[in-house]
C-alpha cells in the first residue's frame, strides 16, 4: 500500500482544487472548496446526500464548470469544460449509474469511443491485448466476450473501471461505488482499489458510508452543506469522529412537544420484504407498529429502502412479502391495497417527492388540492368536478396554511418549494387521517415553512393520528419522533426511544455500524 | 438553461399565428419558385373559401370533419397518447353508421334511425381504437405503430366488404346500397329553408352543429369531469397519477375508446350527411389532418374549432387553385398542412423557446405561474 | 409439373421485384431506428425520391442523374426530420408525419408545374430507366430442364438496382456490426448517455444514420419510378414505406430477418396478384384482400408479443438530453 508522503516529495499533487465555488440558483452547492490529493493516494470524500460531493466531482470531470476557483492537475492549472478534456488529462470516472450498453459485450463497451480504428476487427484485437494487460496488472479478470447485461453488478462495475483505465486514466473517480454492491463485492472492489493505488493510480472515492472510508482510504475530506469541513488522515481519525463531522449538530430544531400516552397500534407491519426489478432485495424482514398518537421516525441515509417502504405502505408498489394491517384490514401479497382504497380507510400520504408525485405541476393549486381525493365527495358528484367547492376548499387550506400567494387558480409549479409542500400537507391533513405516512416533509423547504410543517405534524399526533415519518434529516427525526427506527440496507438495524436517542449513536447505525461493537480501524 | 414558461395568451394566440405565418411563407416561396404569384394564390384561396356562393358552406363542411378528427387526437393526447389512427377509426365508423342506416332505414322512422346510426359510428370507431389501446395498456405495444397498422387493416377490410358482400347490386364500383331517404341528415340549405332563409347549396349539414356539440362535450369531459381530471393527471405526470390511485391501463383504454368514437363520428358528416351510402376512401386523409388541427389548436376545443375553420378554408380555397392557375393545384393544401405540422408540432421548441425568452425579456416581471388550463 | 414450376418461378420472380423497394426502405428504417430515431417518414422519402428520380431522369435523359437526384431529395427530407427531432428535440412521430404529408403535396404540385400531366411524369423511355439486364447464357441455358428456367427467369433479367442489393446487403450488415461507426450507432440507440460519456456526439451519430436512411430510401424511390415502373404517378409509394417499417419491426430491427420479412411481404403481394379471381377448393374465391393485409396483421400480432418479443432499441423515440 502506498503511503501518503506529504513532506520532502518534490512531486506535485495529482489534483489540487483551490477555492472552488458552484451555485445552482439559490443553492450554494460548493463553497470555497480546497482539496489536495497526492499521486497514488486513495482519498475519500464523505458527506450526506446533498452535501455537495457529486457536484464537486462533476466539476472535476467536466460535467459542470465551476463558477470560480482553480483546478490543477499534476501541478499545472487546467480548464476542464467538457468530459473529453477530463479524459485527456487522465481522469476517469465510474458513475453511480453505469454508462454501459447491456446488449454489448465487455470488449465492445470498453472500446466504444476509443476504438482507434474504423474497423472493429483490428480494434478488437488491440483492445483484447490491452485488456489482458490491464487484467494482469490490476487483477481485474473478466471475460471480454460476455454480454454486459448478463454480468452481475460487481462485474459491470469492473467493466466501468476497465473502461477508464483503457482510456489511460491515472486519476479514477468512484462515485458511490458500493451503492449497488453486496458487502462481498464491495470488499473485492477495495482490494482492486489498493492494487490500483499501488500502481500509482490516484483514486477519489465518493461515499456516504463510513465503513468504506475506513476500509479503503489514506485520507478523507468530510463535506457538509457544500463545504469541506475537515480534511484528515484516515489513520488518525475514527468512525465516531467522522460521523460527528458528517452529521453535524449545529441545527437542532426543538419543536414543542408534550408527553403523551400513545394508544393502540393502528398500523402494523410484519416481515415485509421487497425485491426490485433487477432482482435485488430492497427490503428485508421489516416489522414494526405505529400506535395512535405517536410519531414513529425512520432514520437512514437515503436509498436504504425507506422509499420502497413508503411506496408499499401507500399501495403504489405491490406488496410482495409480509403482511400489513391497517385497523381491521389485513393486506398480503394475495390482497393488494390500492391507493384509493387506502385513502378511504383513512390513510394519508405526504410523498417524498412533491414535484413528481405529490403535485401535478401543470395543474392549478385547486386541482392539486384534490389529487388522490378526486373520487371523493369534496371533489364533486359522480361525474363532474365541483369547481366552486374545490376552489373554496383550496382557498381555505391556503389561508390556514399560509400558502403564498393564496390563489387557488395559480399553477402548482409556480409556487416556491415551501408553498408547494404546504399545499400537499394541507391536502393530506384535511382528510383527517387515522394514519399519516410522511416522506421527507421538509426537503427543499425554507426554515419558516419547516417549523410550520413540524408544528402541524405534532398537532396531528396530539389529535391521535398515527404518524410514520421517513426523513434523511436526522435532526428532523430527532426533533419530532416519539420512537426512532434506523434503516440500513433495507433492514431495521436499530431502535431508540425518544429519551435515549443520541445522534452519534444513530448516526453510526445509519452508516451501518453497530455502535455496541468496538471500533475497528 | 432553463426557459421561462410561455404565457398562456401567447401559447394560445401568438404561437399558432406564428406557425401559420411560417407555413404560409414557406408555401409562398414554393409557389413563387413554381413561377406563380403567391399573393394572388392567397387571394384566390380566400375568395374560394369564403366569397363565392356556397363556398362558406363547403368550408364549414370540411371543418366539420376536422373538428371530429381533431378532437379525437386531442382526447388521446390528454393521456399522452398519440392516436395516429383517426383515419382508420373514421373509416370503420362509417361502416357502423352505414350498417345501421342500411339495416334500419325505412324500417324505423328517421328520427330513431339517425341517432342510432350516430351511435353506431361512434361505437365502431371506438372499437377500432380499442385493440391498439388494449395492446398499449397491457402488452406495451407502441400505439403509434399499431394504429398505423390498423389504418391499413381498416382500409383493407372496407375494400373487401365494399367490393364483396356489401357491394351494390348491378354496380361495378365498390360501394354499398344507398340508404333510405329517411336516414339522410338534413342539409343546412334545407334546414334554413324551413325558416325561410335562402342559402346557396353545399354539403354542409346537421353534422356541423353536432361537431360543435362534440366540442362542448370534450371541453366538459376534459376540464369539468372527474374522468377528464384523471386523464389529465396521467398525461401530466404518471407518477402523480399512480400516487393518486388512478388506474392507468384502465384509463388508457377508456380514453382511446372516446378518441376513436369521436373519430368515428366524422363519418356522420360524410355517410349520413353527404354520400348516403358507404363509399371507398371517404375519409380522404381527414384523419391525418386532425393531427395538424389538434397541434394547431393547441389541444383545446376552441382552438380546434378555429384550426378546423382554417383547414376547412384551406381545403375549400385550395380547390379553387385548380381553376385559376396553370402550375399550382389543390395539392398545395397538403404542402401547407405538412408545413403546419412541421412548425407547430415537430419544431415547436425551435419557436417556443426563443419566443418565451423574448417575451420574458420584453414584458415586465410578473407573478409566476398561470392558471391551469380551463 | 413444368407449368407449375413455371408459375412458381414467376411468382417468386414477382416477389423479388415487389420486395426490392421494401428491402431498401426497411434497411433505411433499420439504420434510423437502431440509432434511436423513429422513422415513419420512410413513406414520404420513398415518394419524394420516386418523383425526383423520374422527373430528373426525364428532364436530363439520364437515369443515373435521376438516381442521384432521388438520393439527394431523400437525404434532404431525412435532414429535415433530423433537424426537427435531433437538433430541436421535436416529437419524432410528428416530424415523420410532417415529412410524409409534405412529400404527398410537393411531389404532385411540382409534377404538375413541371410536366402538366396531372401529377405524373412523362413515360420514361429506354435510357431514362433501369432496364433488365440479361445475364450471360440466359438464352442458351433456358432449354436446360429445371435449372435453365430457374436461371433465365429468376436469376437473369432483373435491373441494376435489384442486383445492387446483392453486394449492398452484406455491406450494410458489415457497416452495422463490423465497423466503429456501426458500434457507436447501435450504442446510441440503446444507451445514448454511454456514447456521450465516451466523448462521442450522439447528435452526429444520429444525423449520419438518417443520411444513410435517406440514401437507401433514394434507391428505393428510384427503383419504384425508374426501374419497376416507367415514370412517376401520384401517391405511387402507396403505403410501401409503412410496409417496410412493419417488415423492419417484424425482423426485430435486424438486417437479415428484416430482409426475410420484406421477401415474405413481397411474396404476399405477388401471390395475391396471382390469385386474383382464382377459386380455391373448399374456400371459394382466394381471399386476396386478406392476403394483402397479412403484413400489417402479422406485425400487430408480433408487437403484442404473441410470438416472440420484438424488443425495439431501448432509447428509441427519446430525444437525447444531456443530463447532470
Amino acid at each position: 500500500m502506498n503511503m501518503v508522503d506529504a513532506g520532502g516529495d518534490k512531486q506535485p499533487p495529482a489534483i489540487e482544487l483551490r477555492r472552488i465555488n458552484k451555485r445552482f440558483g439559490r443553492v450554494h452547492a460548493n463553497r470555497d472548496i480546497d482539496l489536495v490529493v497526492e499521486r497514488g493516494s486513495v482519498t475519500g470524500i464523505i458527506g450526506e446526500n446533498g452535501a455537495g460531493k457529486s457536484t464537486l466531482v462533476s466539476i472535476l470531470y467536466g460535467f459542470y464548470t465551476a463558477d470560480s476557483g482553480e483546478i490543477l492537475i499534476d501541478g499545472a492549472p487546467v480548464r476542464i469544460d467538457k468530459t473529453s478534456v477530463a479524459i485527456d488529462h487522465g481522469i476517469g470516472m465510474v458513475h453511480q449509474h453505469f454508462m454501459l450498453v447491456p446488449t454489448f459485450t465487455v470488449l465492445e463497451n470498453i472500446m466504444m469511443g476509443a476504438e482507434g480504428s474504423g474497423l472493429l476487427a483490428p480494434a478488437e484485437m488491440a483492445a483484447r491485448a490491452r485488456l489482458t494487460d490491464l487484467a494482469e496488472t490490476y487483477g481485474l479478470e473478466i471475460d471480454p466476450d460476455a454480454l454486459v447485461g448478463d454480468l452481475p453488478v460487481g462485474l459491470q462495475q469492473r467493466v466501468e473501471i476497465l473502461k477508464a483505465l483503457y482510456r489511460g486514466a491515472r486519476i479514477l473517480i468512484l462515485d458511490e461505488p458500493t451503492g449497488v454492491l453486496t458487502p462481498q463485492e464491495a470488499d473485492r472492489l477495495f482490494d482492486v482499489v489498493r492494487v490500483l493505488s499501488g500502481n500509482g493510480v490516484t483514486v477519489l472515492l465518493i461515499t456516504h458510508k463510513l465503513r468504506e472510508i475506513m476500509a479503503a482510504t489514506d485520507q478523507v475530506a468530510v463535506m457538509r452543506h457544500g463545504e469541506v469541513v475537515r480534511s484528515l488522515k484516515t489513520a488518525k481519525t475514527d468512525r465516531e469522529e467522522l460521523a460527528r463531522l458528517m452529521v453535524g449538530r449545529d441545527v437542532l430544531f426543538s419543536a414543542e412537544t408534550t408527553e403523551r400516552q400513545p394508544g393502540a397500534s393502528v398500523l402494523s407491519v410484519r416481515d415485509l420484504g421487497y425485491q426490485d426489478e433487477a432482482g435485488a432485495m430492497r427490503l428485508k424482514d421489516i416489522s414494526f407498529d405505529v400506535r395512535a398518537g405517536e410519531i414513529l421516525g425512520i432514520a437512514g441515509v437515503s436509498g436504504n429502502g425507506q422509499s420502497e417502504l413508503l411506496d408499499i405502505l401507500s399501495g403504489i408498489a405491490p406488496l410482495q412479502i409480509g403482511e400489513i394491517t391497517f385497523g381491521e384490514d389485513v393486506f398480503t401479497a394475495g390482497r393488494q391495497a390500492d391507493p384509493s382504497f387506502l385513502r378511504q380507510l383513512g390513510i394519508a400520504h405526504i410523498p417524498e417527492d412533491r414535484q413528481q408525485r405529490g403535485l401535478v405541476l401543470n395543474f392549478s393549486a385547486a386541482e392539486c388540492a384534490i389529487l388522490g381525493y378526486q373520487d371523493g365527495p369534496n371533489a364533486g358528484d359522480r361525474i363532474f368536478l365541483d369547481q366552486a367547492r374545490i376552489r373554496d376548499r383550496c382557498q381555505k387550506m391556503m389561508v390556514d396554511f399560509d400558502v403564498r400567494p393564496p390563489s387557488p387558480e395559480l399553477r402548482a409549479g409556480g409556487f416556491s418549494g415551501g408553498n408547494q409542500q404546504k399545499i400537499v400537507v394541507a391536502r393530506e391533513l384535511a382528510a383527517s387521517p387515522k394514519v399519516l405516512l410522511v416522506g421527507q416533509p421538509t426537503r427543499g423547504v425554507d426554515i419558516g415553512a419547516i417549523e410550520f410543517i413540524h408544528s402541524q405534524l405534532i398537532a396531528m399526533r396530539d389529535a391521535g393520528c398515527a404518524i410514520l415519518l421517513v426523513s434523511v434529516e436526522l435532526d428532523e427525526i430527532l426533533a419530532l419522533s416519539d420512537r426512532i427506527l434506523v434503516m440500513n440496507d433495507g433492514q431495521i438495524v436499530g431502535e431508540a426511544g425518544r429519551d435515549e436517542a443520541d445522534p452519534n449513536r444513530i448516526g453510526l447505525m445509519m452508516a451501518g455500524i453497530d455502535p455496541g461493537s468496538e471500533a475497528r480501524p | 438553461m432553463s426557459t421561462p414558461p410561455l404565457p398562456r395568451w401567447a401559447e394560445i394566440g401568438l404561437v399558432p399565428v406564428i406557425n401559420l405565418t411560417l407555413a404560409l411563407l414557406v408555401s409562398g416561396a414554393v409557389i413563387a419558385m413554381l413561377g406563380e404569384d403567391p399573393i394572388k394564390a392567397l387571394g384566390v384561396m380566400l375568395k374560394g373559401a369564403f366569397v363565392y356562393p356556397g363556398s362558406l358552406g363547403y368550408t364549414l363542411y370540411y371543418a366539420t370533419n376536422f373538428i371530429f378528427t381533431g378532437l379525437a387526437v386531442t382526447v388521446a393526447y390528454q393521456v399522452m397518447l398519440f392516436n395516429i389512427g383517426g383515419e382508420g377509426q373514421a373509416y370503420i365508423g362509417g361502416l357502423g353508421a352505414g350498417l345501421v342506416g342500411l339495416a334500419l332505414g325505412g324500417v324505423l322512422p328517421g328520427v330513431v334511425v339517425i341517432p342510432l346510426a350516430i351511435v353506431g359510428a361512434a361505437l365502431f370507431g371506438a372499437a377500432w381504437a380499442l385493440i391498439p389501446a388494449y395492446l398499449q395498456a397491457y402488452r406495451g405495444s407502441h400505439i403509434v405503430i399499431t394504429t398505423i397498422m390498423f389504418n391499413f387493416i381498416g382500409a383493407g377490410l372496407m375494400v373487401s366488404l365494399l367490393g364483396g358482400p356489401m357491394m351494390r347490386a348491378g354496380q361495378m364500383s365498390p360501394e354499398s346500397e344507398v340508404m333510405d331517404a329517411s336516414t339522410h341528415l338534413l342539409s343546412m340549405q334545407e334546414l334554413l329553408a324551413l325558416i325561410g332563409i335562402e342559402i346557396a347549396g353545399s354539403p354542409l349539414n346537421l353534422s356541423f352543429p353536432l361537431a360543435l356539440l362534440a366540442c362542448v362535450f370534450v371541453w366538459y369531459l376534459i376540464w369539468r369531469s372527474k374522468l377528464g381530471y384523471r386523464m389529465r393527471a396521467i398525461g401530466h405526470s404518471e407518477p402523480a397519477a399512480a400516487y393518486a390511485g388512478i388506474r392507468i391501463p384502465h384509463m388508457i383504454i377508456l380514453t382511446m375508446a372516446i378518441s376513436g368514437g369521436l373519430a368515428g363520428m366524422m363519418s356522420v358528416n360524410e355517410i349520413l350527411g353527404v354520400h348516403h351510402k358507404i363509399v371507398m376512401n371517404f375519409t380522404a386523409g381527414y384523419g391525418f389532418t386532425g393531427i395538424a388541427v389538434a397541434l394547431m389548436g393547441r389541444n383545446h376545443p376552441v382552438g380546434i374549432v378555429m384550426a378546423s375553420l382554417l383547414f376547412g378554408a384551406i381545403y375549400q380555397g385550395g380547390a379553387e387553385l385548380d381553376f385559376e392557375f396553370q402550375s399550382i393545384t389543390r395539392e398545395m393544401v397538403l404542402v401547407i398542412q405538412g408545413l403546419i405540422i412541421l412548425f407547430s408540432g415537430a419544431l415547436v421548441y425551435m419557436i417556443n423557446r426563443p419566443l418565451a425568452r423574448l417575451l420574458a425579456a420584453v414584458l415586465p416581471a410578473r407573478v409566476e405561474g398561470e392558471g391551469g388550463r380551463s | 409439373m413444368i407449368e407449375f414450376l413455371h408459375q412458381f418461378l414467376l411468382t417468386i420472380d414477382a416477389s423479388v421485384r415487389l420486395a426490392t423497394p421494401l428491402i431498401f426502405c426497411a434497411m433505411a428504417g433499420l439504420f434510423a431506428e437502431r440509432s434511436g430515431v423513429i422513422d415513419i417518414s420512410l413513406e414520404g422519402k420513398l415518394l419524394g425520391a420516386a418523383f425526383a428520380a423520374a422527373a430528373v431522369s426525364s428532364l436530363t435523359g439520364s437515369v443515373y442523374v435521376g438516381l442521384l437526384a432521388a438520393m439527394f431529395v431523400s437525404v434532404l427530407m431525412a435532414l429535415i426530420h433530423g433537424f426537427a427531432c435531433i437538433t430541436h428535440r421535436g416529437n419524432q412521430i410528428v416530424s415523420g408525419l410532417a415529412v410524409n404529408i409534405l412529400a404527398s403535396g410537393v411531389t404532385v404540385t411540382v409534377a404538375i408545374a413541371l410536366f402538366r400531366q396531372g401529377g405524373q411524369t412523362p413515360l420514361l423511355g429506354p435510357g431514362e430507366r433501369f432496364g433488365p439486364i440479361t445475364l450471360p447464357f440466359a438464352e442458351s441455358l433456358s432449354v436446360v430442364p429445371v435449372l435453365g428456367p430457374f436461371y433465365a427467369d429468376l436469376i437473369s433479367g432483373h435491373n441494376l438496382l435489384i442486383y445492387l442489393l446483392i453486394p449492398l446487403l452484406p455491406f450494410l450488415g458489415w457497416l452495422l456490426y463490423r465497423t466503429r461507426f456501426g458500434l457507436r450507432l447501435r450504442a446510441t440507440g440503446e444507451v445514448p448517455a454511454a456514447v456521450d460519456a465516451a466523448g462521442v456526439s450522439v447528435a452526429w451519430v444520429r444525423y449520419r444514420a438518417l443520411i444513410i436512411a435517406g440514401i437507401l430510401c433514394g434507391l428505393a424511390g428510384a427503383y419504384l419510378s425508374t426501374a419497376h415502373g416507367a415514370g412517376f404517378v401520384r401517391e405511387m409509394s402507396a403505403g410501401k414505406g409503412y410496409i417496410a417499417l412493419a417488415a423492419m419491426i417484424f425482423g426485430k430491427w435486424r438486417p437479415w430477418p428484416a430482409m426475410g420479412a420484406c421477401m415474405l411481404f413481397g411474396f404476399f403481394e405477388a401471390a395475391s396478384a396471382r390469385l386474383q379471381g382464382v377459386e380455391i377448393p373448399l374456400i371459394g374465391p382466394a381471399p386476396v384482400d386478406i392476403i394483402l393485409l397479412l403484413p400489417y396483421i402479422l406485425t400487430v400480432i408480433l408487437l403484442a408479443g404473441f410470438f416472440g418479443r420484438a424488443i425495439p432499441p431501448k432509447a428509441i423515440g427519446e430525444p437525447y438530453i444531456k443530463e447532470r
